[in-house]
C-alpha cells in the first residue's frame, strides 16, 4: 500500500516542472545553434549549389511579362513596400528615408531613366546600384518585373498628356 | 463520558463544506494563474543586442512590415531580417552610432545578430503566419499598436483558449487583405456583416478550425 502511494506521488510530481514538450531539444527557425562559428542554426546554402527550381527561378527573369492591371496592381503593391522608402510614393526620390539623411537616388522623371530599357530597372533591383543594396533576396524575380511596370506607369503619370486620355477632358475643370 | 468536544460537530461540518469547495478553488486558482499575463509573458519588453523600436521604423517613417519581416505572406516563419536589411539604409545613416555597433559587427564579422525571442509558442504547436494573412487576420489583431512600441513586446497571452477564442469563430477578427498590414485600420460599426462576407469569400470553414491537426501536427 505504501509503495503504490509512494509511486502515485512520485509519478505525479515528474508531471510538475517538466518543460520537456514545451520546449523540445530542436532548433526553431533562424534558432541560436553554438554548432557553427556564426552562431545560427540556419545555414547557408554552399557555394555551387543549384536548387532543382533554378531553371524556373531564371526563366521567371527573361522575357518580362505582359504587362495586365493585375501587374500593376501588383507592382504598385510591391513598389510600396520595398522603393517608395527612399524613391518616393512619385518616384521623385523624396521618401521618408531621404528626408532622414539618404542619398538622394535619382528621380524617375529624368529624360536618362525615360530612356532606360525596363531590363535595366529590372537589374538595378536585382544588384543594387551605388549605395542601393541589391534586393534579389527579398523581391521576386516576377514581383521585379511587377515593379518595372510600375515605374513605367508612374514616369507615364508625370508626363501624360490630354490627348493620351481624351475621355478625361469632360471630368477637368 | 464525553467523547468529542462541545465544538466538534462544527468542525467536521466546516471540514466536509471545505473538502467540497476548496477543490474548485484551487482548480480557479490553477487557472487563473496559468492565463495571467505574468504566466503568458504578456507586455515583458525584453533586452536586445540593439534596442529595435518599432515605433520609430514603422510609426515615425512608414516602413511596411513586409520591408523587414519579407516571408510573413509566403511561409509559417514571418522572417527577422538578416543583417543587410538593417544595413540598407544604415550603410549611409547613423553609421556611427554607438547603439548600431552590433549592426555594424555582425556585418563585418558575417554573424547574425542575436535577438530575444518575443513570441514564444510551445514546440507542440504549429502556427503558420501566411495562411493567417491570406485569410485577412490583420498584423495589429494578434500583435496590437506595434507601430507605437518602443521595444518588442507580446501583446496577446497567446494561450490555447485564445486561439480557440477566434478559430471557434473567426468573423470579429476578419478585415479585407488590402488591410491587413495596416496598423491604422479599425473594424468598421457592421464587423458583424463584413466578418459573415469575409467568411464566404476567403472559403474560411469554422467547423474545421477548431480540428486538434489544424494546430498540433
Amino acid at each position: 500500500m505504501k509503495v503504490i502511494a509512494v509511486t502515485i506521488i512520485a509519478l505525479l510530481l515528474g508531471g510538475c516542472a517538466d518543460q520537456s514538450m514545451r520546449q523540445q531539444k530542436r532548433y526553431g527557425t533562424f534558432g541560436a545553434a553554438d554548432l557553427w562559428p556564426d552562431g545560427s542554426s540556419a545555414r547557408p546554402i554552399p557555394r555551387g549549389t543549384v536548387a532543382q527550381t533554378d531553371a524556373a527561378w531564371q526563366a521567371a527573369s527573361t522575357p518580362p511579362p505582359a504587362v495586365t492591371a493585375a501587374l500593376l496592381q501588383r507592382g504598385r503593391e510591391r513598389y510600396n513596400i520595398y522603393c517608395s522608402p527612399c524613391h518616393g510614393l512619385d518616384g521623385k526620390a523624396d521618401g521618408m528615408i531621404v528626408e532622414r539623411g539618404f542619398p538622394k537616388p535619382p528621380s524617375y522623371h529624368t529624360d536618362r531613366l525615360r530612356a532606360a530599357p525596363a531590363r535595366y530597372f529590372f537589374d538595378v533591383i536585382t544588384k543594387g546600384y551605388g549605395v542601393m543594396y541589391p534586393y534579389a533576396a527579398r523581391v521576386t524575380p516576377e514581383d521585379r518585373w511587377a515593379i518595372v511596370a510600375y515605374v513605367r506607369a508612374l514616369q507615364m503619370s508625370q508626363q501624360a498628356r490630354l490627348a493620351d486620355v481624351p475621355e478625361a477632358r469632360e471630368k477637368l475643370p | 463520558m464525553q467523547i468529542f468536544r462541545p465544538g466538534a460537530d462544527s468542525v467536521i461540518r466546516v471540514a466536509l463544506c471545505a473538502a467540497a469547495i476548496v477543490p474548485f478553488i484551487a482548480a480557479g486558482l490553477a487557472y487563473a494563474i496559468s492565463s495571467s499575463p505574468y504566466m503568458t509573458q504578456q507586455n515583458i519588453t525584453r533586452n536586445q543586442p540593439v534596442p529595435f523600436s518599432h515605433e520609430h521604423h514603422v510609426g515615425g517613417l512608414g516602413l511596411d512590415c513586409r520591408y523587414c519581416h519579407t516571408s510573413v505572406e509566403k511561409a509559417r516563419f514571418a522572417g527577422l531580417p538578416p543583417t543587410e536589411t538593417c544595413m540598407t539604409c544604415h550603410s549611409q545613416i547613423w553609421t556611427n552610432a554607438e547603439m548600431l555597433a552590433p549592426v555594424r559587427t555582425s556585418l563585418a564579422e558575417n554573424r547574425p545578430i542575436r535577438w530575444n525571442r518575443v513570441h514564444n509558442l510551445p514546440a507542440y504547436v504549429y502556427f503558420d503566419h501566411s495562411v493567417h494573412i491570406a485569410k485577412g487576420v490583420g498584423c495589429s489583431t494578434c500583435h496590437g499598436a506595434v507601430e507605437q512600441m518602443k521595444l518588442t513586446r507580446q501583446v496577446a497571452p497567446l494561450t490555447m483558449g485564445w486561439c480557440l477564442d477566434c478559430h471557434r469563430d473567426p468573423r470579429p477578427a476578419l478585415r479585407p487583405r488590402e488591410a491587413v498590414f495596416d496598423q491604422s485600420w479599425q473594424f468598421p460599426p457592421n464587423q458583424e456583416d463584413e466578418g459573415n462576407r469575409l467568411l464566404q469569400a476567403y472559403n474560411i470553414h469554422p467547423e474545421h478550425l477548431t480540428d486538434c491537426s489544424v494546430c498540433h501536427r
